[in-house]
């Protein structure tokens, strides 16, 4: 966070807000009533599934926070949450197990 | 007492609303206290909250923010996070295309998942509805969960100063997100997606400046897609 002024994080802010509007406004607004081309929605509907798991795999076996090393911790909690969101289909459920494992195993291991 | 249907509209709109807060203040809490955690003040963490109104979107920006990020790569991996509106934006336009521009640019700002599939499950299934009932129904479900969003990561904030950082809460966001994309794994499209994108963070990390981020998830889109256009045509073949 400390590479940023305070401005850059409100240019941030504010790009991301703009942008993310414009997403939003984009056929409601602008476009209006056109269909998508099959192969344009077929791609957009696995941004999300795309984008998140690439973030999260560094994280979770490289975490900064123990210089870089794997930590049990860390990586039971991942699988924790990601069996339990696959099993339970419940984002909130998954948020609940993996925080407690995380702690939970933390305090095992001292 | 008068009855209009447009007031029956924003009731149910906020009926239908009132689950998701559920879903949503925990989330909200969450931005709240990793925004102050990372060193954000209050203003720019409900700056966030109040202008991007996205949770994935807020926490990958906030994610590659620790991280020291550049600002174009923090900027197009939480875009990114954020072009499925654009499907949303698409798929809700015959339902409220007709509306007044001033109201299309209202709704526009409170399309977000939630109300995004509760609006349309309800207007596929009452598809008789005027243009009118559609347009209030979706600002009756906007009324609980947008305010929600932004007094949830206010709490958040506001408790996140007292919470002490022997807590490990670097590893809330990653925990967030694998919690929020299990849920999405339910094709083997969507599964290949994932999966290719894990493969190439872990080939790709050598590149500078996140750089793998962008790439891992354009080419895990483009195998999620084709993924899915193969398993369409061997359904066609079979029927």
């Amino acid at each position: 966070m400390s590479a940023y002024s305070e401005t850059t994080v409100w240019l941030i802010i504010a790009a991301l807000g703009c942008g993310s509007y414009l997403v939003r406004l984009s056929f409601l607004g602008i476009l209006g009533n056109r269909d998508l081309p099959e192969w344009v929605l077929r791609h957009l509907r696995y941004t999300p599934v795309a984008i998140l798991p690439a973030l999260i795999t560094p994280l979770v076996l490289w975490p900064q926070a123990t210089g870089g090393a794997l930590d049990a911790p860390r990586l039971s909690a991942a699988i924790v949450a990601l069996s339990v969101g696959l099993w339970r289909k419940n984002a909130i459920a998954a948020v609940f197990a993996g925080m407690a494992t995380l702690y939970g195993v933390g305090y095992f291991l001292g | 007492m008068r009855k209009a249907p447009s007031d029956s509209a924003y009731l149910s709109g906020i009926i239908g609303g009132l689950p998701f807060l559920l879903v949503l203040l925990p989330f909200g809490l969450l931005f709240g206290v990793l925004g102050t955690e990372a060193g954000l003040p209050l203003s720019q963490v409900m700056g966030f909250s109040f202008l991007v109104i996205a949770g994935s979107a807020q926490f990958t920006a906030l994610q590659l923010m620790t991280e020291n990020a550049p600002v174009l790569v923090v900027l197009a991996s939480a875009l990114a996070v954020n072009l499925r509106m654009a499907m949303y934006s698409a798929s809700i336009t015959p339902h409220l295309g007709a509306a007044p521009l001033w109201q299309r640019a209202l709704l526009s700002y409170m399309l977000v998942d939630q109300t995004y599939a509760m609006a349309m499950q309800t207007y596929e299934a009452q598809p008789e509805r005027s243009v009118r009932w559609k347009v209030v129904y979706f600002f009756g479900l906007a009324t609980p969960i947008c305010p929600l969003w932004y007094g949830a990561t206010y709490a958040g904030a506001v408790l996140g100063a007292t919470i002490p950082p022997e807590f490990a809460l670097d590893f809330a966001v990653p925990i967030t997100f694998l919690a929020l994309v299990a849920p999405a794994l339910r094709t083997l499209a969507h599964i290949a997606a994932a999966m290719t994108s894990v493969v190439m963070a872990v080939l790709l990390n050598w590149m500078p400046y996140n750089l793998w981020l962008m790439v891992a998830g354009i080419t895990a889109m483009i195998v999620g897609a084709e993924v899915e256009r193969r398993m369409s045509l061997a359904k066609a073949k079979l029927t």
